[in-house]
C-alpha cells in the first residue's frame, strides 16, 4: 500500500496533462465547432432515402417502377407507393405517389438493398428540423427525387459501380433484343463525370 | 365501503411495533394479516439484517427519472436511514415489444431492430442475431466476413467498456472527467463505424451469411491507428483512477457477489468473471474465429465493484490483443455468402439458439422457424436484464450511494433490459 493520497495526486497530474494538452496536442483537440466547422463527410454515411432520376426530368426520369418491394420490406413501414395507371387502367411502371415519412424511417437502408432497379439510395442530409413536425417530415415524390449527379456527389465509388452495372445490363438487354423486333430501349444511364 | 388505509403511515408503524390501527383507519380495524402488503413488499423482513432496523423505515422509489439509473428504471428501496434494507428493481418503462414485432416481420427486417436493443453495442447484437439465423438456416460465412465481425465486435467491446467505466465513475461523483475522456475515445471508434457501416450507432451491418459491405479502402489502416493509440488512453485512464484512494474506498468490498450466487442467478459476462468464474463464451463456445486468436480471460477474486471495474480494464487490453491479431491476419475475399438471400428468406422448420459474448454478457437469440418468412418464435436472452435480477442481493446492507455505484457496475442499457 502506497502513501495515502499518492493515487489522487497521480490522477490530478493526468488531468492537468489533459488540460494543457487540450491547447496544443492534436489528439486532444477533438471538438469541432459545428455550425461554423464541419467534419468531412464519410462516403458510406447514410441518413434518409431519396429517389434517383436519370436525365433532367425529375418526373419521367425516375428509375422507380413502383414494384413496391421496398414498401413491403421496410421494417417500420414508412414507405407508401401508388402505382400510376393510364386511362384504361393499365399499369404504367411509374409511381403516382411515393411518400416516405422520415419521422418513422429508421435509416436502416433495407429499401436500398432490396431495390432491384437501383432506384432508391441513401441521402446524407441531416439538418432536417422543421417547424411542422408531421407534414414537414413527410417527404413526397418531388422532395425525394434527386438527380443521379447528387448520388455521385454523395457516394462516388458506389454510384460509379451502380452506373457500370446498369450500363452492362442495358447492353445485355439490347443484345438479346436485337434478333427479335427491338422494343423501345429504356433511357440509358447517363454518363456523368464524377464530381470532384 | 371499505375503509381506505394509509399504507405509508402503516408500514412505518408496523416496523416500529407501534401498531395502532385505530389511529390510522376509519371504522373497525381489520386484522393485520389481511392487509395487503404495500406495493408488492412483504411485511416480514427477508434477512436478519433487515430486521435490525431501529427507527422508521422509509420507502423510496428511486427512478424512473433518477439520474443514476442509466435510463428509465426504477428501484423501490426500503431504507433505514441511509442503509438499504430491501430493493426491488422495476423494469418495463422502455418496453417496445421487440420480440413480438420480430415475429411479425421478416427475418431481415428485425436486424435493424436488434441495433436498438443495446444501443451501445449494435454490432454485437447484429452478430448474435445473424449467428442464430445462420444456425437455423445452415448458412456459412466467408472468412473475411468472420474477421470483420471479430474486428467490429472487439471495437464494440472497447467502446462499451470504456464508456461503462466512465459512467461508473460518474456515479461515484467524478463529475464527468473520466466520462469525457472515455467519450473522446468512443468518438474515434464511432467514426470508424460510420466509415464502415454508414451509421454511428445503429449500424445494421451484419447479414445472414456475412456482412453488408466490405471495408472501404484504407479503413483497416484507420482501425490500426485507433488500436495503436488506444493503450495510451488506457494508461492515462489507469493513472487517473485505478489507484485513486477515493475509488478504492468507494468500490472495494462494495456489492460483493459470491461466485455461487452468481452462477445460480445465471449472471454472465464481466460480472461473473469478476466473481472468479472462468466462463467466457469466446473460449467456451468458440464461435466465429475466436479459437484462432490468442487471448486471456481476466478473472476477479472478490466479486466487488472494484473487481468488476478491473476486469473490464483488463478485458480491453485483451481486446486490443485480439484486434492486433485480426488486423494482421485478415484475408481478402468476399464478405457475403453467395447463397445468402436477402428477400424471400424462408428457413426450414426448426429451432436454433445463437449466443455470443457481448460486452455485457451472454447475448442469445432463440428462434423457432415454421418454414414461413417470419420466425414463429423469437426470444432474446438479454445479459443486462439477467445481471440486474440480483441487484437486491448485492445492495442489501449498503448505503444508497453505494447502491448507485453497484447499479453502475452491473452495466445495464435499458433498451436491452426492457426490449
Amino acid at each position: 500500500m502506497s502513501l495515502l493520497g499518492v493515487g489522487l495526486l497521480k490522477g490530478m497530474v493526468e488531468t492537468a496533462r489533459n488540460f494543457v494538452g487540450s491547447y496544443h496536442d492534436p489528439s486532444r483537440l477533438t471538438t469541432v465547432q459545428y455550425p461554423e466547422e464541419r467534419l468531412a463527410p464519410k462516403e458510406n454515411a447514410r441518413n434518409f432515402p431519396f429517389l434517383v432520376y436519370d436525365g433532367a426530368d425529375s418526373e419521367r426520369g425516375l428509375r422507380c417502377v413502383a414494384c413496391k418491394i421496398c414498401e413491403k420490406e421496410c421494417p417500420p413501414q414508412c414507405i407508401y407507393i401508388v402505382l400510376e395507371r393510364d386511362a384504361k387502367g393499365k399499369p404504367q411502371k411509374h409511381p403516382k405517389v411515393f411518400d416516405i415519412d422520415i419521422s418513422v424511417c429508421m435509416s436502416c437502408q433495407i429499401c436500398v438493398e432490396v431495390c432491384p432497379f437501383d432506384a432508391i439510395k441513401m441521402d446524407t442530409e441531416f439538418e432536417l428540423s422543421r417547424a411542422d413536425r408531421f407534414g414537414g417530415l413527410l417527404l413526397r415524390k418531388p422532395d425525394l427525387a434527386k438527380p443521379n449527379v447528387h448520388y455521385h456527389r454523395l457516394h462516388p465509388t458506389e454510384a460509379a459501380e451502380v452506373d457500370a452495372r446498369l450500363a452492362a445490363e442495358q447492353a445485355k438487354a439490347a443484345a438479346k433484343a436485337k434478333p427479335a423486333s427491338p422494343p423501345p430501349p429504356k433511357p440509358a444511364a447517363p454518363t456523368i463525370a464524377p464530381a470532384a | 365501503m371499505k375503509p381506505e388505509l394509509d399504507e405509508d403511515a402503516l408500514i412505518g408503524a408496523l416496523s416500529t411495533g407501534e401498531v395502532e390501527p385505530e389511529g390510522l383507519v376509519a371504522g373497525p380495524a381489520p386484522a393485520l394479516a389481511t392487509l395487503p402488503p404495500p406495493r408488492g413488499f412483504e411485511l416480514t423482513p427477508k434477512s436478519p439484517a433487515a430486521s435490525a432496523a431501529d427507527g422508521e423505515v422509509l420507502e423510496v422509489a428511486m427512478g424512473p427519472h433518477h439520474p443514476s439509473t442509466h435510463g428509465v428504471f426504477r428501484m423501490d428501496v426500503v431504507l433505514d436511514g441511509e442503509r438499504v434494507l430491501r430493493l426491488k428493481p422495476v423494469f418495463g418503462y422502455l418496453h417496445r415489444n421487440h420480440e413480438k414485432i420480430a415475429e411479425r416481420t421478416t427475418y431481415l427486417a428485425s436486424m435493424p431492430y436488434t441495433d436498438r436493443l443495446d444501443y451501445f453495442c449494435s454490432l454485437t447484437n447484429n452478430w448474435a442475431y445473424a449467428l442464430a439465423v445462420e444456425r437455423l438456416a445452415g448458412i456459412g460465412v466467408p472468412e473475411r466476413a468472420e474477421y470483420l465481425r471479430v474486428i467490429t465486435a472487439e471495437l464494440t467491446r472497447l467502446l462499451n467498456h470504456s464508456c461503462l467505466i466512465g459512467f461508473l465513475l460518474h456515479d461515484m461523483g467524478t463529475m464527468g472527467t473520466p466520462l469525457m475522456y472515455a467519450f473522446r475515445e468512443r468518438e474515434k471508434i464511432l467514426d470508424l463505424f460510420e466509415a464502415l457501416t454508414g451509421a454511428r450507432m445503429m449500424c445494421n451491418y451484419m447479414r445472414f451469411g456475412g456482412c453488408r459491405v466490405d471495408a472501404p479502402a484504407g479503413w483497416l489502416d484507420q482501425v490500426r491507428q485507433v488500436v495503436d493509440d488506444f493503450p495510451r488512453f488506457l494508461e492515462e485512464f489507469e493513472n487517473l483512477i485505478t489507484t485513486n484512494e477515493i475509488l478504492l474506498a468507494r468500490s472495494q468490498g462494495v456489492g460483493v457477489l459470491p461466485a455461487a450466487l452468481a452462477i445460480s442467478a445465471s449472471v454472465t459476462g464481466p460480472m461473473l468473471r469478476a466473481s472468479g468464474v472462468d466462463y467466457d463464451l469466446r473460449k467456451v463456445d468458440g464461435y466465429g474465429f475466436y479459437p484462432r486468436f490468442e487471448f486471456r480471460v481476466p478473472l476477479g477474486d472478490h466479486g466487488d465493484v472494484y473487481d468488476r471495474y478491473m476486469v473490464r480494464v483488463l478485458e480491453m487490453r485483451e481486446s486490443l490483443h485480439i484486434l492486433h491479431q485480426a488486423l494482421r491476419d485478415i484475408p481478402d475475399g468476399p464478405v457475403l455468402d453467395p447463397k445468402a438471400k436477402l428477400r424471400n428468406f424462408r428457413p426450414k422448420p426448426g429451432e436454433a439458439y445463437g449466443r455470443l459474448e457481448a460486452p455485457k454478457g451472454e447475448l442469445g437469440f432463440y428462434l423457432i422457424s415454421d418454414g414461413g418468412p417470419n420466425p414463429y418464435r423469437y426470444r432474446v436472452r438479454p445479459p443486462s436484464l439477467i445481471n440486474l435480477t440480483i441487484l437486491e442481493d448485492m445492495c442489501r446492507g449498503h448505503t444508497v450511494a453505494d447502491a448507485v455505484v453497484i447499479l453502475g457496475s452491473v452495466d445495464i442499457v435499458l433498451g436491452e433490459v426492457d426490449r
